[in-house]
């Protein structure tokens, strides 16, 4: 559990993203503390993925203020990325590579050297239980697998905070439970998780939780105190009690 | 220069493993580069021809046969009426109809000169055009030959006025075989098409799997992306040249007068030019659809107009201004200066100043326009 005297690792202050006049993030303000799993609740088209493009460097913010590991997200994008992963909700690995040709590239054009990559390379497979696996093309696993592939490829390069956006989204019960023991095992090693989500159970699992709607946080907290908040017995009541006032239309 | 080696080593991998890729940049343009030629000879033979021969002479006789004989014309049609011969054109039975009038012998002898009358069917252009030429120029050579005969054997010694004539020879390609021109030519829209689309079609493939977007957020340098998208194209360029001098030579039995060095120097400066634009086209496509359009568009123009199939001086000052701007119509050029004339780097330091510049351009502005951050 983090404690308030880590400092954090993602502080933003009034970050806001506008298209023309619709206004996808509107003054977003947290923080987030080393080694912390911290979960981004909201309905679809409440703006989370916008806020997550802003904090990986993918999107220009329109105004506010965000550092990710120290660093400024207006001038300093190619050293946030560095120090940051991010498994997209598209997936994102070469179909036509094998397993270990995938986690060599990723590996390679984050600057690691051969030795560093096999090393890495085996490690993973094993946590994975891919070892048979190695040289089958990704294309030819089943999704839950290539998920969980994803998001070890994601973190290859030891990243300190690593970005999740609707990870387990298609995935079964059982190989989600597998993707959120990944994720304890990388928090637990000092890896900040910032994962976005529609299941609410995978809610309870982080630290803390913030709901989006319309663009704007409307509730932040751990789960419990959420609940407590609200009056409500599960996360599930909690976002419906929230989310069913949005006005956007969901996309 | 580590991270660049890694992304080579990804392209190659992943272009080996996709058999259509070797199919379409392999296979394909061999393909073509041996039928495409055949349709793209200028040489017109087998022109049918209909006569209307009202004279019945030894004149109109002699005059047919030489045209027979050519080699260009077959007579489909012998007649005594001009209507009659005109609907053969009609009917397409014919493409020319030559009308022979009465008395064509004894008014040559007589008055020294006659009018013989040509009808062409102009539907198709290159054709008649060729058809009509020729045939003036055997008639030409049927009146001097007249002159000659005359002259020897003295029955006509009036008005023999000294002639110019001008006898043209054809350098480089003596006997003005087509293939020696048109060859190096469809090799190079050949190499345009595969530079320009697979490059465009190879990103948006990333763009649309969003794998890109997995790129974008790695440190990887843009211009890094950028040279290990380059790479693998300019090598698979240079195959598909190999394998097109190649058929070339089997096939056609074409082989370049010039240095193989000066060749395949050019054909890197064309390929750095025309793989910018794929990249360039590449970074305003969102789908591969869009990029597919896109290069159509320039493909398309490129082939018409850089001087592969007609000639580039025909065109009005303005528009040749703009095919300037175009890297086929220097390496078209270059192609042909090199495989027909044995020109050497001096004689085309011009085409290949403009395409490093064109290419420079393409691939600067490439860069400019791909944003790791929207």
């Amino acid at each position: 559990m983090p404690s308030s005297a880590t400092p954090p690792v993602i502080t933003t202050d009034k970050l806001t993203k506008r298209f023309g006049h619709f206004v996808a993030a509107s003054e977003l303000t947290f923080q987030v503390a080393k080694g912390e799993i911290f979960g981004f609740l909201g309905a679809n088209g409440a703006g989370k993925t916008t806020a997550m493009r802003m904090l990986c460097g993918l999107l220009k913010p329109s105004s506010g203020k965000a550092t990710i590991a120290g660093f400024d997200v207006y001038t300093q994008t190619e050293k946030i990325k560095r120090r940051i992963g991010y498994m997209s909700q598209k997936f994102s690995l070469y179909d036509n590579l094998t397993v270990s040709e995938n986690i060599r590239f990723y590996g390679g054009i984050y600057g690691m050297n051969t030795a560093a990559i096999r090393t890495k390379t085996a490690e993973l497979l094993e946590e994975l239980q891919l070892e048979k696996e190695a040289k089958t093309l990704v294309s030819d696993l089943p999704l839950g697998w290539k998920q969980k592939l994803a998001f070890s490829v994601s973190i290859v390069h030891n990243p300190d905070i690593v970005f999740l956006d609707e990870p387990t989204g298609g995935v079964d019960p059982v190989t989600r439970r597998q993707f959120w023991d990944l994720i304890y095992h990388a928090a637990d090693r000092g890896v900040t998780i910032f994962v976005t989500t529609h299941y609410m159970d995978e809610a309870e699992y982080c630290n803390r939780v913030s709901i989006m709607v319309d663009g704007v946080i409307a509730a932040l907290d751990s789960p419990t105190r959420l609940k407590q908040q609200f009056g409500l017995d599960n996360m599930e009541d909690v976002f419906y009690e929230l989310a069913r006032n949005a006005k956007r239309k969901a996309d | 220069m580590r991270t660049l080696f890694f992304l080579l080593e990804k392209e190659f991998r992943q272009i080996m493993r996709n058999k259509g890729i070797v199919r379409l940049l392999i296979i394909a343009p061999v393909i073509q580069l041996i039928l495409l030629p055949l349709a793209a000879d200028y040489s017109v033979k087998n022109i049918s021809i209909a006569v209307v021969d009202n004279d019945h002479s030894t004149a109109s006789q002699r005059l047919i046969g030489k045209i027979t004989s050519s080699g260009y014309f077959k007579l489909t049609g012998y007649t005594g009426s001009y209507t009659a011969a005109l609907s053969m054109v009609e009917q397409e039975k014919a493409d020319l109809a030559l009308q022979i009038p009465a008395h064509f012998e004894k008014d040559l002898v007589r008055e020294n000169s006659q009018k013989l009358y040509v009808a062409i069917n102009a539907i198709e252009g290159t054709k008649a055009n060729l058809g009509g030429a020729y045939l003036s120029s055997i008639i030409t050579d049927f009146n001097d030959q007249l002159r000659v005969d005359w002259h020897t054997t003295g029955t006509a010694t009036t008005s023999d006025a000294p002639q110019i004539t001008v006898a043209a020879s054809n350098w480089y390609n003596p006997y003005m075989d087509f293939h020696l021109y048109i060859v190096p030519a469809i090799l190079v829209t050949l190499v345009t098409t595969l530079a320009a689309m697979q490059t465009a079609f190879n990103i948006v493939q990333e763009k649309e799997s969003g794998t890109i977007e997995q790129i974008n957020v790695t440190p990887l340098k843009k211009h890094i992306f950028i040279i290990g998208k380059l790479v693998p194209f300019l090598v698979l360029g240079i195959i598909l040249f190999t394998l097109g001098l190649l058929v070339g030579w089997l096939f056609y039995g074409i082989v370049p007068v010039g240095s193989f060095w000066v060749l395949y120097i050019s054909l890197v400066d064309y390929l750095f030019a025309m793989l910018g634009l794929g990249l360039l086209l590449a970074t305003y496509s969102t789908t591969q659809m869009q990029a597919m359009s896109l290069s159509f568009f320039f493909i398309n123009i490129f082939n018409m107009m850089s001087g592969a199939f007609t000639a580039v001086d025909s065109m009005p000052g303005w528009a040749r201004a703009i095919v300037q701007t175009f890297p086929p119509s220097h390496f078209i050029r270059i192609m042909r200066m090199v495989v027909l004339k044995g020109s050497g780097l001096s004689d085309i330091l011009y085409d290949l100043g403009a395409m490093a510049l064109i290419g420079l351009v393409l691939n600067g502005w490439a860069i400019l326009n791909y944003r790791k951050t929207a």
